[in-house]
């Protein structure tokens, strides 16, 4: 069950149709960034982590940390389609008592740890990743981060950490929409250049169209970047993608769809409810 | 009492291969004999609280007990939210470590007192406050905090704390440190120990025979064994903190109506005050002559 080649853009596509509709049934909001992220998820869980969906805790599988714990439904459906728990429990999502909450929980079989508050994921990662130095262990860590999230400084913290540690087995990768909770992120608080920043902390870079599959794939096929320095993959994405209606939408960041706009959401992705 | 930690840390650590200690670049000339013996469970991760804490909560979800050192409020109310989440939450075996409980760093201002640290720390899930008030104390606290393998919070006092009774085999009871006849009790946490220990010489002096009893656990599981103090109908209870949430609260939520509870603690208005431990403590009124007269004061009522 590790690294199974699958079909990733039709893996993809399901991810988002279950994202949309999970959402839609809680009245949540965060769909914009689990789509962003659906064609990184459906890479990484498809052709790159090894993960083991019936033996979640195996001792040797790669460790995936969502530090945009926002936007957990987009992985709680990625874990589902791919076998850690039944694809039916996601009705569930952030209904009383479910284990599905609405930021990522680390109840959940095949989640590492439980984020909602930005800025702990890389130094969680960080943690996990010094770890399988000193104990050599050749399990990796990869942990999403988002754009927004970068503000906060704990991130900068372990930013300056990881390549002074030289842990060239983790792996941050941006999903980087351009767009956070009130505006576009040119406008809050600008980023840019975003990878000259992570070089000029010593991280090897390298940036991508994080809808293009060869591309993903091709990246996460090559890590580390540099052997010695922690990999930083900078994946430029569309909030929304996928969805035409949602797409480079600010409204999307907390916007619920309508039992309508589910529909053609499920239309435009070619999947069935 | 920084000593003591690091002594014990270092034998626990021969023993326990898990045990890490990852520190925030303070620990001069106190943590470099554990980084020798231990180079592969030590890191300094550099003056960066939060990330020290995450990492910290990393490493222990891969099979460490790690030990995250500091001082004053760095270690604690900087990092506030990762200790909350990441470690309480996760309820991973992380002791977080802070010297200077208390004013122990009186003369380096108001950002070196640590004076609201057992109120935060003690609301967090999953977590124990381990409070020495002397060396051995401070021994006891590490080996049990290892033992419970979760998150736990050490505050220790400074250096050169003296030894305050006798040996001991430490467990989650409140310690009879002095018997007394009295009807009444002191009942302390932290080093602050040894000015109620001089108190209750002096209401000694005056044909008062007070018990006093040292409480360096302080732990939502283990409220039950504070059941020995409520035979006594009044009692002071004495830290080295502020008044809001921290033991003497801890006491209150915890008694029978029964039990009446007076707190000595420092008062917010002290904020403005620096100066040496003693002097501190002895605005604050948790000088031995001060806490005499609060008692007799109490006990009379």
């Amino acid at each position: 069950m590790f690294a199974v080649n699958i079909n990733t853009r039709q893996f993809a596509r399901e991810i988002r149709a279950q994202t949309v509709q999970m959402v839609h049934r809680v009245n949540a909001s965060h769909v914009g960034g689990g789509l962003s992220m659906a064609d990184l998820l459906a890479v990484l869980y498809g052709e790159i982590l090894k993960v083991n969906a019936s033996e979640p805790q195996f001792s040797e599988r790669d460790r995936f940390v969502l530090s945009k714990g926002h936007t957990c439904a987009a992985l709680y459906a990625t874990l589902a389609l791919k076998g850690f728990f039944p694809v039916e429990e996601l009705q569930q999502f952030g209904q009383d008592g479910s284990r599905l909450m609405t930021h990522i929980s680390h109840k959940v079989p095949g989640v590492e740890f439980s984020t909602g508050s930005l800025g702990h994921g890389l130094g969680f990662a960080c943690g996990k990743a010094l770890a399988a130095k000193r104990q050599n262990k050749n399990w990796r860590v990869f942990t999403m981060l988002s754009d927004g999230e970068l503000d906060e400084g704990s991130n900068w913290e372990a930013i300056l950490f990881a390549p002074h540690h030289r842990l060239d087995n983790l792996v941050a990768i941006v999903d980087y929409n351009e767009i956070q909770s009130l505006g576009a992120v040119k406008e809050v608080l600008d980023l840019h250049p975003l990878g000259e920043k992570f070089r000029a902390f010593n991280w090897a870079v390298r940036e991508i169209d994080g809808h293009d599959h060869a591309m993903i794939s091709t990246a996460l096929k090559a890590l580390p970047f540099e052997p010695g320095k922690p990999s930083c993959l900078i994946a430029h994405t569309v909030k929304g993608k996928g969805v035409d209606y949602m797409e480079n939408q600010l409204l999307w960041h907390y916007r619920t769809p309508s039992a309508e706009q589910v529909k053609s959401a499920l239309e435009q992705l070619g999947c069935k409810p | 009492m920084r000593t003591a930690f690091i002594n014990e840390l270092m034998v626990q650590a021969r023993e326990n291969l898990n045990v890490f200690l990852v520190v925030g670049d303070l620990g001069f000339s106190v943590v470099e004999p554990f980084a020798e013996a231990f180079p592969d469970r030590y890191l300094n991760a550099g003056v960066a609280e939060q990330n020290m804490t995450s990492v910290a909560a990393g490493l222990a979800s891969e099979g460490y007990h790690v030990f995250t050192y500091s001082i004053a409020n760095f270690p604690t109310l900087r990092c506030f939210e990762q200790i909350r989440n990441d470690i309480c939450y996760h309820n991973l075996p992380v002791t977080v470590v802070a010297v200077g409980g208390g004013v122990a760093y009186g003369n380096l201002g108001y950002s070196h007192h640590a004076v609201q640290d057992i109120a935060a720390l003690r609301t967090l899930p999953n977590m124990t406050v381990f409070s020495p008030a002397d060396p051995d104390e401070a021994t006891g606290c590490v080996r049990l905090a290892l033992m419970r393998g979760r998150p736990s919070y050490l505050r220790l006092g400074k250096a050169g704390e003296t030894k305050l009774h006798a040996p001991h085999k430490l467990t989650p009871e409140p310690l009879l440190v002095r018997a007394g006849t009295a009807a009444f009790a002191f009942a302390v946490t932290g080093s602050i120990l040894k000015p109620v220990l001089a108190a209750a010489q002096i209401l000694a002096a005056h044909g008062i025979e007070t018990a006093v009893y040292s409480c360096p656990v302080l732990s939502d599981d283990t409220r039950e064994s504070f059941k020995k103090l409520w035979r006594h109908q009044k009692i002071i209870s004495v830290e080295e903190h502020g008044f809001a949430g921290g033991f003497g609260s801890f006491l209150k939520e915890i008694c029978p109506a029964n039990v009446e509870i007076q707190i000595r603690a420092i008062p917010q208005i002290n904020a403005a005050l620096v100066g040496s431990q003693e002097y501190l403590r002895e605005q604050a009124g948790l000088d031995a002559r001060s806490l005499s007269q609060t008692a007799l004061d109490f006990f009379k009522q």
